[in-house]
């Protein structure tokens, strides 16, 4: 598996087609989110409303973008906290440097935050002498395994209790720990008995954010472990690292998308912790940090507005789109070699990075649309996913076999009579080829389908054919 | 800090209005905008946050259970230290405990429960139970509201392992928005409002799927979330 090449989709896609534990992992994650996002649909009749208003209040936010960020940032910076403005990934790691050297940190604790994945934060820290240590429960077993997230809300989706069981016993023997657990409560325990010295350690704790609130000037992080919490609460300095794409305006607006962000991502009616942080401790605060920085990274997103991808950038990162997936379900999170994956990831990838080197991510789906039905913000995915297909046909570095084959099919699409002719003789050869089995388990050019699995052989007419057919009889046109 | 002049703003603001096709807003158009955040205009709240107050208690019992969190009633505020004793001494907990210096709160008579031993102030790492207010209670979906401040040290709502929180009915109330209110007029300062440091908003205990998807509670906050709720509704209505 090649992590972090969008570039080796297809290599990756193919060994993971044949990872045994990926498969268990997929079926339970299938198996879970799907029925408890719905029933929590079902229990709330106005949901389907409440997209449409989250959708237009998103709409407007966006078309109002740079008025929210700078009322953001006056009242962030009324309320005693500092706003840092990255244009890059690069001057966002920089600008995180430098607050952690203010205090001169040695370990910096971290909640969940995909902004940190995006800009490749722990990498850089530790290059840098700073120790990350991820509390996210998902985030804590992948960075002992030493990969980056496969789901945007629960990072470690694709291991099994036994991988995990495996993975504490290897690292946790430095904390003491000899003893395999195999029980998830154990487990569970374990991690928190380890990570809780670890937050009362650390100088910098350092959270993404949901949402960020102009009206007040605060960052908003909805967790269900409680880790965020500690993460913020106890260390000397707070920084939260997220994107321009966040703000809303009031705490109204917030309520609106919360209402939609956990019944979408895990069928709960609310996460155990949603917490609103304004500014550093006050005065006569007993706790909290002394310190609050909110980095703002833009990193191509500043160039998705007023275009063909700005529905984009309505995403609340709550992953349905994902758990409904049947792409995602085969091939799991990392085959997309990015950090944002599924069919966000297929979109968002390109929009940020460029199509040239993310050309498979688009093509990872079959178009079945159900990411569309079940996403919150009513994002347009299998559109986009579309918009990128073309774009990339427009590009360099399509294969000329498949640029030739599409050229040819599209010449023929586009002269009815001749197609019709054409797909009479396909379908009739099909059938005399398979005439025996009602399959095919050959056929040349189409060996990427027949290697896998049989082709089943056409009963013999066109669907044009059926069609008339059916018109003629009186039946609906 | 937020400098006017920092070239990365600058170029970000640039680069957003150049891909909207729009140059700043005119200083009318901010108005415009001010005064609708101003409104606070609640988009839409479901069926689900209306009722009148019996029935909002009930809600919001209900979906605080359902979110794992056990609920007791008890009719006056005089009898919730002896609830939480109970509580505690029949889930086996520890009867030390850390309550928030709250006047309220502290003003209960918990002399009045020999066994249990208390202390106030913020969190520490040994502390086992902790026993705050809250601002307010949601029906929707049984979730707690928690500001910080000198009467509500924020480590207490995450630091020990059981969190015990005294509720009086008549804090509860249907939707978020409701809260959302309550507080700007709680903390009323000048034309605006001065937000707490942090808010919190609790529903259940504290839980994790990320082994294998099986729900453990837990994770790094509350293993276990208990609210006394004072029924002092009576005659109200």
């Amino acid at each position: 598996m090649e992590f972090m090449n969008p570039g080796a989709f297809k290599a990756n896609a193919r060994e993971a087609l044949t990872d045994e534990n990926l498969r268990s992992a997929m079926g339970q994650l299938a198996a879970g989110f799907v029925p408890l996002r719905q029933a929590a649909v079902d229990r709330l009749p106005e949901f389907d409303l409440l997209r449409e208003r989250a959708r237009e209040l998103k709409d407007h936010i966006l078309a109002n973008l740079d008025f929210y960020l700078e009322r953001f940032e006056r009242n962030c910076t009324a309320a005693g906290g500092q706003v840092h403005w990255c244009a890059t990934a690069e001057d966002a790691r920089q600008a995180v440097l430098a607050i952690c050297r203010t205090v001169d940190a040695k370990t910096a604790t971290k909640g969940k935050s995909m902004i940190a994945e995006e800009i490749g934060l722990n990498p850089f820290l530790e290059n840098h002498g700073i120790e990350p240590v991820e509390t996210d429960l998902g985030e804590y077993i992948i960075q002992l395994a030493d990969e980056p997230p496969s789901h945007i809300i629960g990072p470690a989706v694709h291991k099994t209790k036994d991988q995990v069981s495996d993975l504490f016993l290897h690292h946790h023997r430095k904390h003491g720990r000899t003893e395999r657990q195999t029980e998830p409560a154990k487990m569970v325990a374990e991690a928190r008995e380890i990570l809780r010295q670890r937050y009362l350690d650390a100088d910098v704790g350092i959270t993404g954010a949901n949402y960020l609130i102009a009206e007040t000037g605060s960052s908003v992080i909805v967790t269900n472990e409680g880790n965020g919490d500690l993460t913020q609460t106890l260390p000397k300095i707070h920084i939260v690292v997220t994107s321009l794409e966040k703000v809303v305006p009031t705490l109204e607006d917030m309520t609106t998308f919360l209402r939609l962000l956990a019944r979408s991502a895990t069928g709960q009616e609310f996460s155990a912790y949603t917490t609103i942080s304004t500014g550093p401790r006050r005065p006569d605060d007993p706790d909290g940090p002394g310190e609050f920085h909110v980095v703002i990274l833009d990193n191509g997103r500043s160039a998705m507005l007023g275009g063909e991808v700005q529905d984009m950038l309505r995403c609340i990162r709550c992953g349905a789109c994902m758990n409904h997936c049947p792409v995602y379900h085969s091939v799991g999170g990392h085959s997309y070699g990015a950090v944002y994956v599924g069919p966000m990831g297929a979109v968002l990838t390109p929009s940020l990075l460029g199509i040239a080197e993310t050309r498979h991510l688009p093509c990872a789906s079959m178009l079945c649309g159900r990411c569309e039905e079940v996403c919150p913000m009513q994002i347009p995915l299998p559109r986009l996913l579309r918009h990128w297909r073309e774009r990339a046909f427009e590009g360099d570095g399509v294969p000329a076999a498949e640029r030739w084959g599409l050229s040819i099919w599209a010449w023929f699409a586009r002269r009815p009579w001749l197609y019709g002719q054409g797909a009479r003789l396909a379908v009739r050869l099909l059938r005399y080829l398979g005439r025996e089995r009602g399959r095919l388990g050959k056929l040349w050019g189409a060996g990427g389908w027949t290697d896998g699995r049989d082709l089943p052989a056409p009963e013999g007419r066109t669907f044009q054919e059926l069609w008339r057919q059916r018109r003629g009889k009186g039946g609906a046109a | 800090m937020a400098r006017r002049g920092d070239p990365g703003r600058e170029a970000i603001f640039a680069a957003i209005r150049q891909s909207l096709g729009r140059p700043a807003h005119s200083a009318e158009a901010r108005r415009e905008l001010d005064d609708h955040i101003g409104k606070h205009r609640a988009n839409l709240i479901p069926q689900r946050g209306k009722g009148d107050g019996k029935e909002l208690v009930d809600r919001f019992r209900a979906m605080a259970e359902a979110a794992a969190c056990t609920v007791r009633t008890v009719a006056a505020e005089a009898e919730v230290p002896g609830a939480v004793a109970d509580y505690l001494r029949e889930n086996n907990l520890s009867t030390r405990i850390t309550l928030a210096p709250d006047s309220w709160l502290s003003g209960l008579d918990w002399a009045s429960q020999p066994m249990l031993e208390t202390r106030g102030g913020p969190a520490r790492n040994e502390d086992e139970v902790a026993v705050t207010p809250a601002f307010a209670a949601v029906a929707e979906t049984g979730t707690l509201v928690a500001l910080s401040g000198p009467d509500h040290p924020t480590t207490l709502n995450f630091m020990p392992a059981s969190h015990v929180v005294a509720l009086r009915a008549s804090q509860v109330v249907g939707a978020y928005e409701e809260v959302w209110q309550q507080l700007r007029k709680a903390t009323k300062k000048g034309r605006g409002f001065a937000m707490p440091r942090a808010v919190n908003m609790i529903t259940g205990p504290s839980r994790t799927a990320d082994i294998a998807l099986t729900i453990q509670l837990g994770a790094h906050g509350p293993r276990d979330l208990h609210i006394v709720l004072i029924d002092d509704q009576a005659g109200q209505e």
